[in-house]
């Protein structure tokens, strides 16, 4: 199967034929994919090379002319190591942009913790108005990367990752969509974290929603699979565990309420390897996720699926 | 030297010292108190193709303030040229006012970038005049200007190695040099912006007609620095 990484050139080049606002930047990375577009349009696919501040602010001056840029490279130089940039030159300026990340977490275990960035959705969150698409197939990360580039002059980042489920569902770009029903709690799965969350809760009597679109966070959906009883809720998130969890205590501030919040641990694990021995390393994997999941819930949730 | 009416009088030059006074309380201000002024007042009478009454034309030319530090002469010539009223200056600093310590450009008529924090302006009007660019806008030119030791962030080199090669002929910066670096960069800084395939010219940051001329020095498929230099701060 592709990635989404291998549909993200395709779709903005076809961006770039369709909509004169829009201008793709890049520092060196992914700059191949970009070959032909820049042909076609060469004052509108830029690289400047390995400089990420000039990454940013430069797509800010694209934006404060008119234009629609759309900001690329892997997560930690994309949203860590500008971060100033990306506070001032996009937020204090007041214009947008669409930033798209490559790497996620730990897409590239054996390239150790330089490449890893499990902490920019927590980042972002420090800042006002950022849509934040978490894409679980690379069929969605083309559907959320063209509803990113349509909205307007927001800021929107979308996080893409080697980590898929085997399918892709529909996604709206903005609402949590509910993928089984129960009794005993709720389960949010974030983007490439539903299929292993499918599996670990499959004899598990509780609802879960699929979220793609993280912020705004949906909390009316988490509302409505709560209710107004007393709720046990998990995240399941591929990036920084809890990031989430405020999120979800401000959806049900007036319920009473216990969320687990599931995700990459804050320890550096100082090991190289493979996506899957991160995954479990982390607890991330089905079985892991199963027992933590089955623990926090306790013994009322094991009864409803296996009946 | 054009004047501007507003409410009855004009403003010239000779004002500015009285309109940065409104800010500050203190009556006395020679230009020599601000390093900007000169090079502010010569962009705005006479270079930049930018009118209050216009300030969002796409086809303006842009002013990007990088040095966002001690703005009361960017004001004062913003007042003087009608960007904002007079009455505003008064208020400067204050929780109501719209003008701060550090220029915010969601609040303030023709104040084309907020600033404050150092080496943000150049990368953001390199993104200004690739955008122009990109829409075949080859009349509007982007000016910004920083300080001498501004330029020790290193955003402004990502910028500055970038824009030369680009050939980046809108682009255009100048450089307040009141020999405020710590630890000036060995050569000056106009080699530093030569090296990089930039026009560069400096010359004495108090003299109009110099600062005039280098302004508008034609520099074809090259961007353009003019190092004015005043009074070092420290002597």
């Amino acid at each position: 199967m592709d990635t989404m990484r291998d549909r993200f050139a395709p779709v903005v080049s076809r961006l770039l034929d369709e909509d004169p606002r829009v201008a793709v930047v890049l520092a060196e990375i992914g700059k191949d994919g970009f070959a032909e577009a820049r042909r076609r349009h060469p004052d509108r696919v830029i690289n400047v090379g390995i400089r990420e501040q000039l990454l940013v602010g430069a797509g800010a001056g694209l934006a404060l002319t008119g234009m629609r840029p759309v900001v690329h490279t892997f997560a930690s130089f994309l949203v860590e190591r500008p971060f100033e940039q990306v506070k001032l030159d996009l937020g204090h300026q007041g214009v947008g942009a669409v930033l798209v990340s490559a790497a996620a977490s730990f897409d590239w275990p054996a390239g150790g913790y330089t490449h890893m960035a499990p902490g920019d959705v927590a980042l972002l969150d420090t800042l006002d108005g950022w849509t934040v698409h978490v894409p679980g197939h690379p069929d969605e990360a083309e559907t959320l990367l063209r509803h990113a580039v349509a909205a307007g002059d927001d800021k929107v980042y979308v996080r893409l990752s080697v980590q898929s489920n085997a399918q892709g569902r529909p996604v709206d770009g903005e609402r949590f969509t509910t993928v089984r029903e129960g009794r005993s709690g709720v389960v949010v799965a974030v983007g490439p974290m539903l299929d292993a969350v499918l599996d670990a809760t499959e004899h598990l009597d509780v609802t879960v929603l699929y979220a793609t679109t993280v912020r705004p966070f949906d909390a009316a959906a988490l509302r409505q699979a709560t209710g107004t009883a007393p709720s046990d809720v998990v995240l399941v998130e591929p990036y920084l565990a809890g990031t989430s969890t405020a999120a979800a205590n401000d959806a049900l501030a007036d319920v009473p309420h216990r969320v687990l919040g599931l995700g990459v641990g804050r320890a550096e694990l100082r090991r190289y390897g493979t996506v899957a021995e991160h995954t479990a390393a982390h607890g991330l994997d089905a079985r892991s996720l199963r027992e933590r999941i089955s623990a926090f819930l306790g013994g009322a949730a094991a009864s409803g699926r296996a009946r | 030297m054009t004047i501007t009416e507003e409410l009855g009088r004009t403003h010239g030059y000779a004002d500015l010292p009285r309109l940065m006074g409104l800010m500050t309380g203190d009556e006395k201000h020679g230009p020599a108190a601000t390093s900007t002024l000169d090079v502010l007042w010569v962009l705005y009478d006479r270079v930049l193709r930018v009118r209050p009454e216009q300030w969002d034309d796409p086809e303006r030319d842009r002013f990007l303030l990088s040095k966002g530090h001690g703005p009361m002469a960017y004001y004062a010539v913003l007042a003087a040229k009608g960007f904002v009223p007079v009455d505003w200056l008064p208020d400067f600093g204050a929780y109501d006012s719209p003008l701060g310590h550090h220029p915010d450009r969601t609040l303030v008529p023709g104040v084309e970038i907020g600033s404050g924090s150092l080496g943000h302006g150049l990368p953001i009007a390199v993104g200004t005049a690739l955008g122009l660019r990109a829409q075949g806008r080859e009349r509007p030119r982007v000016w910004v200007l920083t300080g001498d030791a501004e330029l020790d962030e290193g955003s402004n080199h990502e910028a500055i190695a970038f824009a030369g090669p680009a050939g980046l002929e809108q682009l255009h910066t100048v450089v307040v040099d009141n020999a405020s670096a710590s630890h000036a960069r060995p050569g000056g800084i106009a080699a530093r912006f030569e090296a990089a395939g930039w026009s560069a010219l400096t010359v004495d940051g108090r003299d109009h007609e110099a600062l005039y001329a280098a302004f508008i020095a034609p520099h074809p498929g090259r961007p353009h620095v003019v190092v004015a230099r005043v009074e070092p701060k420290n002597s």
